[in-house]
Parts: C-alpha cells; sequence; structure tokens
C-alpha cells in the first residue's frame, strides 16, 4: 500500500486548519470500507490520510431537535438498523442500509462515506434524496448547507471543494404523512453491488418522489405531482405514461459489467412499480 | 518512511503496546508482525470474510482496516475462542456438523457465527444465512456450517 501519514485530529476545527493547508494531498478517512480498498489498488495516493473517528463533535450519533434528525459522520450503516428515529421515521433508508454490502462492512462503512464516496450505485443515496437529505459540509470558509440533490455531480464527484469535509447530514422528520420503500436488484442475493437502486416516496397528497441510482453517472430524483400514481381509478396506461417521464433521465453505462443497459432499464420499471405498491401499502397501514 | 503510530491493542485478552505503519492493515498486524495466522488473507477487499475479526464486540473485515485505527480496541480472532486448549461449543459444532472442508473460510466463518449469536441467540435459519453473508466458502460448506450454527442456537434452549 501507498505510504502515507496518518492523521488523527481531536476536534472539527483542527480538521479545517489541515484540510486547509494540506486539502489537495490528503483523503477523509471514516469507515475505510472503499478507502481501503482504492489506497491498496493504488488507484489513490495521498500524503495524508485524516481519521474523523476521534472527533468528539463527529461522534454525537442520531439526533433529533426541531423537527431534523441529524447524523454525524461516524454513524455507520449497523448504527442506523439499530436505531429507533430512523426506523420510525425513514424505514425507506432502513431498507437500503440491510442491504449494504455484509455485516462486517455494515459495522464500518458510514452512511456519510457512502454519500461522499458519490458512486452512482450506492443505495443509500436513493432514500435520502427521496427523504429531502441536506448534507452540512464544513471548510475554511464556514459551514455550508448543500441540498443532497446539489451534492452529486457524477461517479466519485462531489461538489466538494479539496478543503471541505462533512461532517453532518440531515433529514426533515416528513410533516405529511408519507409512505416510501427502498428495493433494488443485484445479480445475486446476498453481497452484491446494485445493478439498479430505487426509492419511491408517496405522500397522503398523491406526490410522487422518486429517486434511482445505478443507471447513469449519478443517483436521480424526480418528482411528480399529477396524483395519478396513487389514484387507484387511473388506468395502467395513465401510470405507465408518468412512469416513462420520470425514467426519461436514466442513461445507463455501456460498459459496466454488471448488467447491459437494456436490462438495467427494463428492471427501472419493474422496480419503480414494485416500490411504488410497497411504499402506498406502508402509507395505507398509517405512514410514518 | 511516514511516522510509525504508537498503539495500545487486547488480542485475544492479551495486551500489545507497539508502533504500527500508517499503512498497515490490522489483518497485517495481526499475521505478520503478532502471528495470529488463524485470521486469514484472501480477496482483500471486504468481499471473502476469510479475515473477520471482532472489533470491540463487532464483527469487520481486517483487511479494511488499518491498524493504526485499532488504537484502543479488544480484538477477538479464531484463536481467542477455545478456552484451556479446549474447543468452544461453537467450534465442537462445525466439526460434529462436518462444516470444515479445507478449512481455510473456517476461522472467519467462527468469528461472523460468533458474533452474530451474541446479538441473535436464537438466529432463524434465514437469519443465519443473511448474518454470515460477508462469509464465502469456495467448498460449499454453507449447509453445514448454518447447520452448526443451528445447533448450538439448539444447545442453548432455541427452537428446533
Amino acid at each position: 500500500m501507498f505510504d502515507f501519514e496518518y492523521i488523527r485530529p481531536i476536534s472539527v476545527s483542527d480538521a479545517v486548519d489541515f484540510l486547509k493547508a494540506h486539502g489537495s494531498e490528503t483523503r477523509m478517512l471514516a469507515g475505510g470500507t472503499d478507502l481501503l480498498i482504492q489506497l491498496r489498488n493504488n488507484e489513490i495516493k495521498p500524503l495524508f490520510i485524516l481519521d474523523l473517528k476521534h472527533i468528539p463533535e463527529l461522534q454525537t450519533g442520531i439526533q433529533q431537535k426541531n423537527g431534523i434528525v441529524s447524523i454525524s459522520a461516524t454513524v455507520t450503516m449497523s448504527d442506523l438498523i439499530m436505531n429507533e428515529l430512523i426506523n420510525r421515521y425513514f424505514p425507506a433508508l432502513i431498507d437500503a442500509a440491510k442491504v449494504i454490502g455484509s455485516v462486517q462492512i455494515r459495522n464500518r462503512a458510514t452512511l456519510i462515506g457512502n454519500i461522499c464516496n458519490a458512486s452512482p450505485a450506492a443505495d443509500s443515496a436513493p432514500p435520502l434524496l427521496v427523504y429531502g437529505a441536506e448534507v452540512v459540509a464544513i471548510g475554511p470558509k464556514g459551514i455550508r448547507h448543500i441540498p443532497l440533490n446539489e451534492f452529486f455531480v457524477r461517479s466519485g464527484v462531489t461538489i466538494l471543494q479539496e478543503d471541505e469535509f462533512v461532517t453532518f447530514l440531515e433529514l426533515p422528520i416528513p410533516q405529511k404523512k408519507m409512505g416510501a420503500a427502498h428495493v433494488r436488484r443485484t445479480r445475486r442475493r446476498g453481497h452484491d453491488l446494485a445493478s439498479v437502486t430505487l426509492c419511491c416516496g408517496v405522500e397522503e397528497t398523491g406526490i410522487v418522489r422518486l429517486s434511482y441510482g445505478s443507471v447513469g453517472p449519478r443517483p436521480m430524483l424526480v418528482v411528480d405531482e399529477s396524483g395519478v400514481l396513487v389514484d387507484r381509478k387511473a388506468s395502467e396506461e395513465s401510470k405507465a405514461i408518468v412512469f416513462e417521464s420520470m425514467f426519461s433521465q436514466a442513461n445507463p453505462s455501456k460498459t459496466s459489467m454488471r448488467a447491459s443497459p437494456a436490462y438495467r432499464l427494463a428492471m427501472l420499471r419493474v422496480l419503480g412499480k414494485e416500490a411504488l405498491e410497497l411504499a402506498i401499502s406502508r402509507l395505507d397501514e398509517g405512514g410514518l | 518512511m511516514a511516522k510509525p503510530i504508537p498503539i495500545e491493542i487486547n488480542i485475544d485478552n492479551r495486551n500489545y503496546r507497539l508502533e504500527v505503519s500508517p499503512s498497515m492493515r490490522l489483518l497485517d498486524l495481526l499475521r505478520e508482525k503478532l502471528d495470529f495466522t488463524a485470521t486469514k488473507e484472501c480477496c482483500s477487499i471486504g468481499e471473502c470474510g476469510a479475515c473477520t475479526v471482532l472489533v470491540n464486540g463487532r464483527a469487520v473485515d481486517s483487511c479494511l482496516m488499518l491498524a493504526a485505527e485499532a488504537d484502543g480496541a479488544t480484538i477477538l480472532t479464531a484463536e481467542g475462542l477455545s478456552q484451556d486448549g479446549h474447543l468452544n461449543d461453537l467450534q465442537e459444532a462445525f466439526l460434529e456438523k462436518g462444516a470444515v472442508q479445507c478449512g481455510f473460510c473456517t476461522p472467519g466463518q467462527l468469528i461472523s457465527a460468533t458474533y452474530l449469536l451474541s446479538h441473535n441467540p436464537h438466529p432463524s435459519r434465514e437469519e443465519v444465512e443473511e448474518g454470515m453473508a460477508g462469509n464465502l466458502c469456495r467448498c460449499g460448506c454453507y449447509e453445514r456450517i448454518i447447520d452448526a450454527v443451528i445447533s448450538v442456537s439448539e444447545k442453548n434452549g432455541g427452537e428446533k
């Protein structure tokens, strides 16, 4: 593995100062489940690895305040799955966290790491987009709140500057009754990356939020306010027209090994219906 | 050379105080530096589970963790499972059910099963499959491995 210095700041301000001086030569370490593979394969050669896990301000876990659930940078997928607030308010995020990697991966991998890695196939991205998550980043110029939908640029690239890092993710507790579900397709059961990953959220007002990944350079979010998808009297044809327009931004890679573009586009439609039905049934059961 | 990092670590109930290179993985520390060779290196990208150990009670792939990150941690490897030279119930169950063929994945399987049973003492067959999906066995002993885990649960009062 490439020879780097290991830096372990004990405050956010120390980390900010370090990145101000060495941002372009530094990679952040939280769970490390993607970072260590990139280091080992010499895909990246940073001079410094900055471990965030010893910063008490980032060990606050999952907290609720003023209608917002705040998740700190050290929170792992296993932490999410076991957390009562997330289970109560954001069940589709639980759906996704449960299928990420294996037990061993979920015990290390962090939610914020998954987002910062910006994989188009990240399973946590669709539910976070549906729930309207906001990224809290800090740098020498101060704190920025960035809607997650503006955070992703393309595979592996976010709008973060070299001297910035993410401290928290904020999820607004839905104000209206809502049902949401995350589903995905993989090549095999168990531990695999998604060929298609998708989340559907249905509000009692009829607004449908759909987010999908692994079918383009970044996860997409589309919203339909027509009410057709939740109208029990609407025909299958009219629903199909709405879905088609919602899926129009999908543009799967022709070179990915996991699945062909044709298969992904076909599965996107299957998963869209599956997640919509599940979201509606959760809404009918009382939603949040 | 990067600056070495001083760490304190407890492995299988023994305390160590040593210096590690920043790029050394926990797996390298265990196998190469301290001779805990039960923990196996295989895929090195967190897919096979052969290097699974418990870190502060949680199952992790030791190939995806730096040794420096384990500073202050308590580690359990498969070598720490036996007590006073006697195999524990889980290890005996692996033998009894024939859950071991070549044996290479077994230390990782044992640790994942230990972790599963530590927070779910009586898992269903499906929960064992899910809980151990991060451990591959190329001999294909999966059914027998699940049998072994279930038999420990039954021995401890779980449903048959």
